[in-house]
């Protein structure tokens, strides 16, 4: 399976990673070699056969609804690129 | 000291005849002095990890030593560790020192052991070679321009270097056992679940399991000891006792039944590899194990269900990484995209963005039901072919990689190829199954590993049977000739 | 040509947990930006979410609530977007197994009418963060701390068919939501938002419409306005030879129009799948079971207690039951003064009158309910009349004291000495003789009537109102029959 141009610019969108030109045309070859080798899977006889998303079969556990965190805002933020007054800084959000 | 293993510098702990200090500063001499041949640390800790020595050593004086305390290891720059850089091999987390430990580390502070760094990896731990590193390739210490396998690449060479006796890694696809295979070592991949992955940064959260990289299976379970455990911070985890891995690691071998699965000695392994691996399983006869050909029949499909799942689990995983809360953050963004299409691209490397990619595209409208859920039904297959495997026999063997430790470069342009890496090691990760590798053999004086694969939670018998063979053979103490 | 209006409803509820659905931090209103968002909230990295019991009883309580089915597993997904309030860059939702399945709920309409609306599903997911957009240098201030507050997404069928259905319906989950105490319900606040999906059919057609989704209308009123808003300019559209667009508009309540959101570049995928790091949620038929027994009563069940327990009708009981608040101030009043009739037309008329007129709310409602239940009492043992207590209520509305404080102040007991009647009623006569001829010589008994009344009325007005009118009315026909 080959995969377009096109959809190389679509799907680097969605996953907002910028591509150059040169960069395009190398991944239509590489992401085709990659599409088609996943490609093997369509051979598979997967009648009836339910999807797995976990390795276990386990359940998910509940936890009790209790506080349990505390304001550690100033840890967090030390690391952060840009902040002001306590809040994360973004380039403008237009709505 | 650097000769002993982990359980023989414990001993030695025990006994008085050296001190963590004394080991800590040796080590990070022997880093600072040999390391720039490997590159296999990110972060030398070296102020924090004299802290931690003086203090295990407080200690083992105060009557409150365990079997870690005082030991110097590394970690796997994929574990957060507080305060200290985790960068993960990649330009993104550059700068990153996170305000948490994630759960292995703190087990192993709170076992007294003590970190001397972080160990390179491949970037967000996908690779197999140790190339995509932001902070460069890992050399192998078997020979000068060799790959040392990845994504674990900088815990293996810094365990073959003998620059630390032990070292965390992480198991996504093979990510510490084809390593562990390149470099001679022993590597172990538990049960999904069994350790916490509260803390590692994530790259595909269904398949990545923490483990070891050790000399011997001795150590392996030492470490398995204290890593092992049911972590409430972690959904995953699951609640279940740990038993004492160091136990049972004498067990008698005799009625042990090994399962070598056809579709592993197939065109993919050389004859040299396959002969090596088997002449390791006639070993295992000797010890009074029973040896039968079993059947993997959808073992051929792991790679490329393997190349669905990952990617797409991976596509969401980072994309928390947008340069807002921390981590690389492009200049003067023009608006909130502009902000994370530059961060991003700056960010991550080619490997990265392509798994990202190929990722995103799987799981996009029109392809989800017949890359997504197509991969998920095979990964159930696949996982159906071990249990009735496991129904006949109670460890499988077989390869841990296609070739012993490949050149620099050789695959780097080529990425199918290096896939196939870990054509041997995916099916257990999308199983969740335990796995180890141990060296087996050796080809053009290469390591070549041996790879066990057990039945859920039975990480004790694979130790078991790691142990009792480590006792009948030397592969475990060949030194690589690179080594500090 | 005659339309149908086809409107579903999406509404968020902000469920009233303690701590948030997958962390552990609070959810309480108010606090300092950030100071509530812990490291899973911010999507630090390695950081793995636990989900929260209280979020899943409380969605199982609203399935009940609408006499829905219960999953017994459900499962959590991964819905993928980037935006500045989303730190992982994807929201965990549920998508393909909601926790609640198919249920309904009735409404009751001004017209007397009732109908029923099918619920699709519920689902449980996470809130987003807030962006502030006051100047940070022409930047944008993201605050995280209502990021992972827990919602229930509640789906409604496309079963609606006027702007008066839709608000009825949404005043109907309010009212669920509030009783259940599963919210506090507050749109002001965010905490109970609506997204309405509508569109325009001719009449008797069976496909719908292409429709068009109204995001965050955010009170009762702006649900209806915005409605009748948008199906007038479908409506406008269409006849202009026009086609509605299937996009996104946000309501403008100042301008009353809506207007189309910005569209991308590319159109979202959302590109959902299992979130690895969660497991399957399974409940189980003692914990379903034991939520049922311990579900308070709810509007449909007291509603027709009030019928039956106080001999109210359909009309009366059904607004009393749209919040628990007033259904509890009525129990209150009907209790206190032994009249429930009454206590529901005060409720419904003057309190009712005067709330809208002040915009306040039952819960800020200035007259207790004793007060009222005491007012009611002086009417009914006839220390004032009916005329006077509304003068009662309203002083009782401005705080100006207790009903009995009030009557007396303001001397507006009733007077029924017959004496002091009785000159009441000589006077009016002597100043009055016209019309008191004018009634003796009137012959038409209605007119006669009317006569009457209108000399009643002077009695009063001579009494200032205080007069029993019962009383005048028995002296005034005495006097009048005598001097017959």
């Amino acid at each position: 399976m080959s995969i377009s141009r096109d959809k190389i610019e679509q799907v680097a969108w969605l996953a907002r990673i910028q591509l150059e030109d040169s960069e395009k045309e190398a991944l239509e070859g590489k992401l085709s070699d990659i599409l088609g080798m996943v490609d093997q899977l369509q051979a598979a006889d997967t009648d009836g056969i339910t999807p797995m998303a976990h390795p276990l079969d386990a359940t998910q556990r509940l936890r009790p609804d209790e506080v349990t965190e505390t304001n550690k805002r100033e840890r967090f933020q030390a690391v952060a690129p840009e902040t002001q007054d306590g809040l994360y800084l973004v380039p403008r959000v237009v709505e | 000291m650097h000769t002993s293993t982990l359980s023989e510098l414990a001993r030695a702990l025990e006994a008085g005849e050296t001190t963590s200090e004394a080991l800590t500063r040796e080590t990070l001499e022997r880093i600072r002095a040999h390391d720039g041949r490997y590159n296999s640390f990110i972060t030398v800790a070296e102020e924090r990890a004299l802290e931690q020595a003086r203090a295990a050593d407080k200690a083992r004086t105060d009557g409150r030593a365990g079997p870690l305390t005082g030991i110097p290891f590394a970690h796997k720059d994929i574990f957060c560790t507080e305060d200290l850089l985790t960068t993960c091999g990649s330009r993104m987390l550059e700068n990153f020192a996170p305000p948490y430990n994630s759960t292995v580390a703190q087990k192993l502070d709170d076992a007294g052991a003590v970190c001397v760094g972080k160990a390179n990896m491949d970037e967000f731990a996908m690779g197999s070679s140790n190339e995509t590193s932001y902070f460069g390739p890992v050399t192998n210490p078997w020979g000068d321009g060799l790959v040392p396998g990845g994504s674990s690449g900088g815990s293996a060479a810094a365990v073959a270097a003998r620059l630390v006796p032990a070292a965390t890694a992480t198991d996504t696809g093979g990510s510490i056992r084809q390593p562990a295979a390149l470099c001679g070592l022993t590597g172990l991949k538990p049960t999904y679940g069994r350790i916490s992955r509260y803390g590692i940064i994530a790259f595909a959260s269904s398949l990545d399991q923490a483990g070891t990289l050790t000399r011997d299976a001795r150590d392996a379970a030492l470490m398995l000891n204290t890593m092992a455990g049911f972590d409430p911070k972690d959904s995953t985890s699951l609640d279940r006792e740990v038993p004492d891995y160091s136990a049972s690691l004498e067990n008698d071998l005799s009625g042990l039944r090994i399962g070598l699965p056809k579709e592993y000695f197939s065109d993919e392994l050389s004859p040299a590899m396959a002969e090596q691996v088997r002449s390791a399983v006639r070993e295992y006869e000797k010890l009074g194990a029973t040896v039968k050909e079993i059947t993997l029949p959808h073992s051929h499909l792991a790679v490329a269900a393997y190349y669905v799942i990952a990617p797409a689990e991976a596509s969401a995983n980072l994309s928390r990484f947008d340069g807002v809360r921390y981590g690389h953050r492009c200049d003067n963004p023009q608006d909130l995209n502009d902000l994370y299409l530059r961060s991003r691209s700056e960010g991550f490397g080619e490997e990265v963005k392509r798994r990202i990619l190929v990722g995103t595209y799987a799981l996009s409208a029109g392809f989800f039901d017949a890359y997504y859920l197509k991969a998920q039904k095979v990964r159930r297959l696949i996982q159906q072919d071990f249990t009735n495997a496991f129904n006949e026999v109670d460890l499988i063997m077989g390869p841990t990689s296609p070739s012993p430790a490949f050149a620099q470069g050789d695959k780097t342009d080529d990425p199918i190829n290096m896939y196939l890496e870990d054509v041997f090691t995916i099916a257990s990760n999308l199983a969740g199954l335990p796995a180890m590798s141990i060296p087996g053999g050796m080809v053009n004086n290469l390591p070549v590993g041996l790879q066990i694969i057990g039945n859920y939670f039975d990480e004790a018998r694979m130790l078991n049977a790691a142990h009792r063979f480590q006792q009948v053979t030397d592969w475990h103490r060949q030194v690589a000739p690179n080594s500090a | 040509m005659q339309w149908e209006t086809v409107i579903g409803l999406e509404v968020h509820v902000q469920l009233a947990t303690q701590s948030k659905i997958f962390s552990g931090a609070s959810t309480a209103f108010g606090a300092e930006p950030n100071a509530q968002a812990s490291a899973v909230d911010l999507a630090m990295p390695g950081m793995l979410p636990v989900l929260n019991e209280g979020a899943v009883r409380m969605a199982v309580q609203f399935g009940f609530a609408v006499n829905a089915d219960i999953a017994h597993r459900s499962v959590f997904d991964r819905k993928n977007y980037f935006y500045a309030d989303l730190p992982k860059g994807y929201q965990i939702s549920q998508m393909y197994h909601p926790i609640v399945g198919k249920g309904e709920v009735s409404v009751n309409l001004s017209d007397g009418s009732e109908r029923t609306i099918g619920i699709e599903h519920a689902h449980l997911e996470e809130d987003a963060g807030k962006s502030l957009h006051e100047d940070f240098q022409g930047q944008s201030g993201i605050d995280l701390n209502r990021a992972g507050t827990p919602l229930l997404e509640i789906v409604s069928e496309p079963d609606m068919r006027s702007a008066e259905e839709a608000a009825a319906y949404l005043r109907k989950i309010h009212a669920i939501v509030t009783y259940l105490g599963i919210s506090d319900g507050d749109m002001s606040q965010g905490s109970m938002r609506c997204d309405c999906n509508v569109s325009v059919r001719p009449k008797g057609q069976t496909e719908f419409g292409t429709r068009s989704e109204i995001k965050n209308v955010n009170s009762f009123r702006f649900v209806e306005k915005a409605i009748n808003t948008e199906v007038e300019r479908q409506i406008e559209l269409i006849e202009d030879g026009g086609e509605v667009q299937q996009e996104t508009r946000l309501y403008d309540a100042d301008r009353d129009e809506t207007r189309s959101m910005r569209t991308k570049e590319f159109a979202n995928d959302y590109r959902y799948f299992p979130d690895p790091d969660l497991l399957p949620v399974e409940i189980d038929d003692e914990y379903i079971d034991r939520i049922r027994d311990d579900l308070p009563e709810l509007p449909d069940t007291k509603q027709a207690r009030f019928i039956t327990e106080y001999g109210l009708n359909a009309d009366e009981a059904a607004p009393l039951v749209q919040s628990q608040t007033l259904a509890d101030y009525f129990e209150q009043v009907a209790r206190g003064s032994g009249d429930a009739r009454q206590a529901a037309n005060w409720i419904m008329g003057e309190l009712a009158r005067l709330m809208n007129q002040n915009e306040v709310e039952i819960q800020d409602c200035p007259v207790g309910a004793s007060d009222l239940a005491t007012l009611i009492l002086r009417v009914q043992d006839g220390t004032i009349s009916g005329k006077l207590a509304k003068q009662v209520f309203e002083a009782l509305w401005n705080g100006e004291g207790s009903p009995d404080e009030i009557i007396d102040k303001q001397g507006l007991k009733q007077v029924s000495d017959s004496s002091e009647i009785e000159a009441l009623v000589d006077q009016v006569l002597a100043d009055n003789q016209a019309m008191v001829d004018d009634y003796l010589g009137e012959e038409v008994a209605k007119k006669q009537k009317k006569k009457f009344n209108a000399l009643v009325g002077q009695v009063m007005k001579a009494s200032q109102g205080k007069a029993n009118p019962a009383q005048v009315n028995d002296i005034l026909q005495q006097k009048l029959t005598s001097s017959d």
